[in-house]
This record gives C-alpha cells, sequence and structure tokens, in this order.
C-alpha cells in the first residue's frame, strides 16, 4: 500500500536552520546539511527546505546548501521559498533539488507551473497555497507573501486551478495554525484534497503525535509536513511512524542504516 | 563492482540526473555522464534514467542518435539498469493524449495511463503514483533483490505504468489500485518504475546488486 509521508521541514535562513512561529519570532536550531543526513538516516520520507532570506546573496547561500545536502541524503528534496522564475527553478534543480515550491510567483503568474510542467516535469511542480479562514467563515482565502498579503481569492478555486495548470502536488499551510501547534486545520486540509486528484501535503498546526495522526487520517492529507516537532530529540521521526502504524496508518517503517 | 568500473549514465535532457550520480558515488563508483553515442558503447555499464514525457524522450534519443546505440548496448551482454522513464521507454509503445509514440523496441508492450482512482478498500487514488510503496518480488527478480525483503517500500512519482506481453520479463509489482508490473529483468537488462537513488539503503542494496559486473 502506498504509504502516507512524513515530511520535516527546515526553514532555512544565511545557511541555517530557524523555525518560525507565525513566521516571525526565529529561533536557531542547526546546520541544515547535518539535519537533513540525520533525518535521512532516521527514516523521514522527504524533505523540504524552505528559504526565508530576503535577498539574493542570501539565496546563494542557500544553492551551496542544497548542493551539500543532496551529496549526502537519498530521498526526495524539496526546495522553496523565494522562486520567482524558470531559471530559479533550473538553478535549484541543478544544485540537487528534486521538487521546486512555488508560492506567490505562481499565483501572480500562473504561466509559471504550466511550464516548469512541461519543461522539468510534473513532478517536480510543487505549489505552496498559504490559507487563511475568511472573516466570514465562508472558507478560506489565498494568502501571499509569506503571509502580507491576502488576495480574497478562493483556496479551492486557486487549488483546482494549479492541478488544471499541471502541478504535481499541493503543499497547504493553514496559516491560522501555523506555529500554533494546535493541530492542523482538518476541514482546509479535506476540502482541498477531496477536491483535488493530486496529493496534497498538509502543513501549519503540528504539535504533536495525535496531530499527525488526525491531518493523515480524517484530514485526508497524503503526506504530512512539520518542523519543530521533528527538530528535538534523535528519534523523533521513528517515534512518529511507529505510533502512526499502531493506529493503523500505512506508513514506511525505518530502513536499517548501510 | 570491482573499483574503476565506471558506471555511464545517459543525459538527454531529460530530468534531473544528479540524484543517480549521487547515489553511485556515495558507493564508491566511478560515475561518467555520457550523451554521445560512441561513449556509451564504452561503458562497463549504463544506466538510463529520466523522468518527464515518452514522447520528448523519445525526441531528444533520436535527435542525439541514441536510439540505436542504446539497443545495442543492451545487445552487449554488460549491465544495463532503466529507472522511471528509462524503464518505460524499452517498450514499443507510449501513449500520450491518445496518440501512441514509438519506443526503443527492446522489450515487447506498452505504456499507459494509471487509469484506476479507487483504491480496493474504495479510497480515492491520487494522481501521479507519488511516495513510497511497497514492491512485491518475483523469482526473476530475487537475485537482483538479494538482501532486500519483499515488499519493502521504494520511492515512486509516476502517471503512466508498463505491460509487458511477456509475463516472464516481470521482476517485481506494485499495488496502487491494482497490481501492475513495476520492474522487469532479462539477462543483462533490470529496469524499475521506481527511484532507487531516492529510496534510501533499501535503494542502495539494489543498485549495488544491479550494477555489480562480478
Amino acid at each position: 500500500m502506498l504509504s502516507k509521508r512524513i515530511i520535516p521541514c527546515l526553514d532555512v535562513h544565511e545557511g541555517r536552520v530557524v523555525k518560525g512561529v507565525q513566521f516571525e519570532n526565529l529561533s536557531d536550531a542547526g546546520d541544515p546539511v547535518e539535519i537533513a543526513a540525520h533525518y535521512d538516516q532516521g527514516g523521514a520520507d522527504e524533505l523540504v527546505f524552505l528559504d526565508i532570506s530576503a535577498s539574493h546573496e542570501e539565496r546563494d547561500t542557500l544553492l551551496d546548501t542544497v548542493r551539500q545536502t543532496a551529496l549526502r541524503i537519498a530521498m526526495p528534496l524539496a526546495v522553496g521559498g523565494g522562486v520567482r522564475n524558470l531559471d530559479d527553478f533550473t538553478r535549484l534543480l541543478r544544485a540537487g533539488a528534486d521538487k521546486i515550491c512555488v508560492n506567490t510567483a505562481a499565483f501572480r503568474t500562473p504561466g509559471i507551473i504550466s511550464e516548469a510542467s512541461h519543461r522539468f516535469g510534473q513532478q517536480c511542480v510543487v505549489i505552496a497555497i498559504d490559507a487563511r479562514s475568511k472573516s466570514d467563515n465562508s472558507g478560506w482565502e489565498v494568502v501571499i507573501r509569506g503571509g502580507r498579503e491576502p488576495t480574497g481569492v478562493d483556496v479551492l478555486e486557486w487549488a483546482k486551478e494549479v492541478e488544471r495548470l499541471g502541478a504535481g502536488e499541493i503543499l497547504l499551510t493553514s496559516m491560522d495554525r501555523d506555529g500554533t501547534r494546535m493541530g492542523y486545520d482538518l476541514e482546509l486540509t479535506r476540502s482541498v484534497s477531496q477536491a483535488l486528484s493530486i496529493p496534497i501535503i498538509a502543513s501549519g498546526g503540528a504539535g504533536n503525535l495525535d496531530h499527525l495522526f488526525e491531518v493523515l487520517s480524517s484530514g485526508e492529507a497524503d503526506a504530512a509536513l512539520a518542523a519543530s516537532i521533528f527538530h528535538f530529540g534523535d528519534h523523533a521521526v521513528r517515534a512518529a511512524k511507529e505510533f502512526l502504524a499502531a493506529q493503523g496508518i500505512a506508513i514506511r517503517p525505518v530502513p536499517p542504516l548501510p | 563492482m570491482k573499483s574503476g568500473v565506471r558506471v555511464a549514465v545517459v543525459d538527454y535532457g531529460m530530468g534531473n540526473l544528479l540524484s543517480v550520480r549521487h547515489a553511485l558515488q556515495r558507493m564508491g563508483k566511478e560515475v561518467r555522464i555520457v550523451s554521445d553515442p560512441g561513449e556509451l558503447l564504452d561503458a562497463d555499464s549504463l544506466v538510463l534514467p529520466g523522468v518527464g514525457a515518452f514522447r520528448d524522450a523519445m525526441g531528444e534519443l533520436t535527435a542525439r542518435e541514441l536510439v540505436q546505440p542504446i539497443r545495442d548496448y543492451v545487445s552487449s551482454g554488460r549491465p544495463f539498469l532503466g529507472i522511471c522513464l528509462g524503464l518505460q521507454l524499452l517498450f514499443e509503445q507510449g501513449e500520450e493524449g491518445g496518440q501512441s509514440v514509438e519506443g526503443l523496441g527492446i522489450l515487447e508492450g506498452d505504456v499507459v495511463r494509471i487509469e484506476v482512482r479507487k483504491d480496493v478498500d474504495g479510497r480515492r487514488l491520487k494522481i501521479p503514483h507519488m511516495g513510497w510503496n511497497q514492491v512485491r518480488f518475483r523469482d526473476s527478480g530475487r537475485e537482483k533483490f538479494h538482501g532486500i525483503p519483499d515488499e519493502s517500500h521504494f520511492y515512486f512519482v509516476h502517471s503512466y505504468r508498463i505491460r509487458p506481453k511477456d509475463e516472464s520479463v516481470v521482476a517485481a509489482t506494485v499495488c496502487y489500485g491494482t497490481e501492475f508490473p513495476v520492474a522487469v529483468s532479462r539477462e543483462n537488462l533490470f529496469a524499475v518504475q521506481f527511484h532507487p537513488e531516492k529510496s534510501q539503503e533499501f535503494g542502495r542494496r539494489l543498485l549495488e546488486n544491479v550494477l555489480s559486473t562480478d
């Protein structure tokens, strides 16, 4: 059976891993290359690097981080943050990324989705959508620019368009839950997952292992992404997988070491 | 594999060769990226990787005059490994948008889109088939899967699947809505739908088994 994926996410700033709380208040958590290798050995199913650097110079640091990481790990590596055009795709893929996450640029220039999908293959185009509850609770709206700019566009409509344009999967972040550790937004995740035929990675709000279970079962997510719950303790991914498997979720056991 | 024996990876403009190269280098192999017919035919062992569209891939192989050299290499008896699109291209035909495209024709059969959208328990299935799934080995694949437990997980990402005419070449299958072949083995030729280079320790063992020239 196809396993649900467990995906640690590393927020990277100037070559170091940090974890933001609602995209602010950063705290240093280490070297991304070492942490990535640690997750590879620990049986993570995939890894996401989100670059939260502000400038071009800092992004060059990220390319170097991706290059070094790709040499060390044997699992899919997705990279996002500040990806604006097909040249950014090319640079990151050449550095060794397997998948590229695009958010704001895809919203502003949706053609990038079909072009990237055609040129590099659907499998490497991950569209990141930041979702926030509408004030009248009639669903969720798309927020861009790292949570700073509400668009008024409905998340379900945008997600369907993204699929139509050729995205391979969707990284769906609940802005309402991100950094709260209160659990994923199950209704949001389920709604988008049911409306689409491409895989959904749920993000935002993981605080404990029950939250992973909820989003992978009733939330109908294909993969669960989390940061802080995996960044502390040597066996965090293994413990999460053993817990989920015991709850009846299809999970890949942590493989042996060489 | 003896040290000094070189693995050639075919570069034909379809997808990221880096992860294949990195995986082989971590195993201590000397890796050469080849895109010219002469270099390809010189290889001690050959890997045909690739992601993306069947039609584009055949177009690239044709433009680079690599179609016949790949057939000739496979006939030479030296180890050959196809990965993902590099498995699908071995067959006679692929389909895209309802039209059929001629493949390398090294194996009989064709490549079709995964159509099943519900699993046996009624759950909806997503396309692409993306993530880690359990691979069931058949007897013809035992040697290549040596040291790997049956039903181990490998990393997949694909929307099309192979339909070999000759059942005896099938070395492994996967279940995704229905059970279908994901590995073929015939003499020196071995090819897989999943990505051993992204499948951690079991992927490494498989690469070691397949590319060994001892």
